[in-house]
């Protein structure tokens, strides 16, 4: 005689299958946030005030995303991740004295976790809502333009020295800061005005140096941001 | 009464600005690891992992005669106000924004023992 499990042993164990299911796909992005992104995300504030603090960083602070980030681009990157920052959150960390010169200690940076498309949706939407540092930005601040990608190199090199901390195409740049030619697909405009501006304002330990731009330097660069990731994408 | 008061309010808020001020500076080789390492390397020799590309290579620290042609307030203006303020490259940034005064002297002195040198020595 075939042994069942008696039914209500199957009732029970059908309800609890059911109800988990449930819970998943009702998970909400703020749920997703808390149990596998707060761990190194700061979601609440303030940025570092302390170099201890900027050092211990595991992640890009998220509490202003909303002002920040590209919604489009944040969903799909989370599904796929790629390296943006050559060198890690804090350089220093993450390099050691080579031949030539300090190179980057690749084994010790780790992949970003990937989130299945429906997680994605919902935690770039809870993401998004998350919008301190208003203040620090205008909207409308950016006004579209073009820049030809030599006088935009140009600026980005020779005349502000930009290049020094940032790669314009993978393989050409510094590499203590994020890649820039995923920037224009990757940040608002009216954020990188603000930011370019006044990077404390955002972030007051940060090693990115406020390099004083007038506000025609700022659009222009800008503009050059957006090229740079268009040719990127092409 | 508002007499016996007075000086317990002021030392108080001496103390704040006293803790605040504490708190405000960093160590200077915490501030070079941040901020200088970048671009002049973990041993200070110019070599961080910023030089591949550089049209203008970053200052050797620990190069005693190069470092000793620069006098401390040269270093101090050159720190706060970029290389442009010494008809030195841009590539060097201007990091008054982050580091106080007191911060930056204090990153002067731990230049002088990078290079164990002193102004006009050698
Ligand atoms: C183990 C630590 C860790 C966990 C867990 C983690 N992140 Fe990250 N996250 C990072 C790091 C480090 C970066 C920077 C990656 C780079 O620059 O290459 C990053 C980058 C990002 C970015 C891009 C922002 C930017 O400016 O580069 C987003 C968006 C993001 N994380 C969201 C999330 C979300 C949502 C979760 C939870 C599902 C999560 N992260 C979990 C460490 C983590
Ligand atoms: C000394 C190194 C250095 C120099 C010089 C520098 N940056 Fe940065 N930059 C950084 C660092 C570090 C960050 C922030 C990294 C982070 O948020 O984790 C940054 C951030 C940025 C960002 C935001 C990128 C992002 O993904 O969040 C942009 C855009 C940018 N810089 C553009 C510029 C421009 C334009 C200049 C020249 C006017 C410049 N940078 C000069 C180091 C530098």
């Amino acid at each position: 005689m075939k042994r069942r499990p008696n039914l209500t042993i199957r009732f029970v164990a059908g309800t609890a299958l059911f109800s988990v299911v449930l819970t998943c796909a009702a998970a909400d992005g703020e749920q997703l946030l808390a149990s596998r992104c707060a761990g190194c995300h700061n979601l609440t504030g303030p940025a570092p005030a302390t170099l201890q603090a900027l050092w211990d960083r595991k992640g890009p602070d998220l509490f202003y995303a909303g002002n920040k980030y590209k919604a489009l681009w944040m969903q799909q990157w989370l599904q796929k991740p790629t390296r943006i920052r050559p060198a890690g959150m804090f350089y220093a960390a993450h390099i050691k004295p080579g031949p030539k010169s300090d190179e980057i200690d690749d084994a010790t940076l780790d992949k970003h976790p990937a989130l299945s498309p429906e997680d994605a949706k919902a935690v770039t939407a809870v993401l998004m809502q998350r919008k301190s540092g208003s203040d620090f930005v205008t909207a409308g601040a950016y006004t579209p333009g073009t820049i030809s990608s030599s006088t935009g190199e140009m600026m980005f090199d020779k005349f502000r020295g930009c290049l020094a901390c940032h790669e314009i195409e993978p393989g050409f740049g510094g590499l203590s800061g994020p890649e820039v030619y995923t920037a224009g697909a990757r940040l608002q405009e009216d954020y990188l005005i603000s930011y370019l501006r006044n990077p404390q304002a955002w972030d007051p330990k940060t090693f990115m140096p406020n390099k004083h731009l007038s506000d025609t330097d700022l659009q222009k660069l800008v503009h050059y941001l957006r090229l740079l990731s268009e040719e990127s994408e092409r | 009464m508002s007499a016996y008061r007075f000086p317990g309010a002021f030392v108080c808020g001496a103390a704040l600005l006293w803790a605040m001020a504490v708190q405000a500076a960093e160590k200077p080789e915490d501030n070079y690891r941040t901020y200088c390492v970048q671009c002049h390397g973990l041993q200070g020799n110019g070599k961080g992992i910023n030089v591949r590309d550089m049209s203008v290579q970053p200052r050797d620290h620990t190069d005693a005669e190069a470092m000793a042609a620069r006098s401390d307030d040269d270093l101090f203006k050159v720190i706060k106000e970029g290389g442009v303020a010494i008809n030195k490259s841009v590539l060097m940034p201007a990091w008054g924004d982050v580091l106080n005064d007191e911060e930056i002297r204090g990153l002067v002195a731990h230049l002088r023992k990078l290079c164990q040198c002193t102004y006009g020595s050698k």
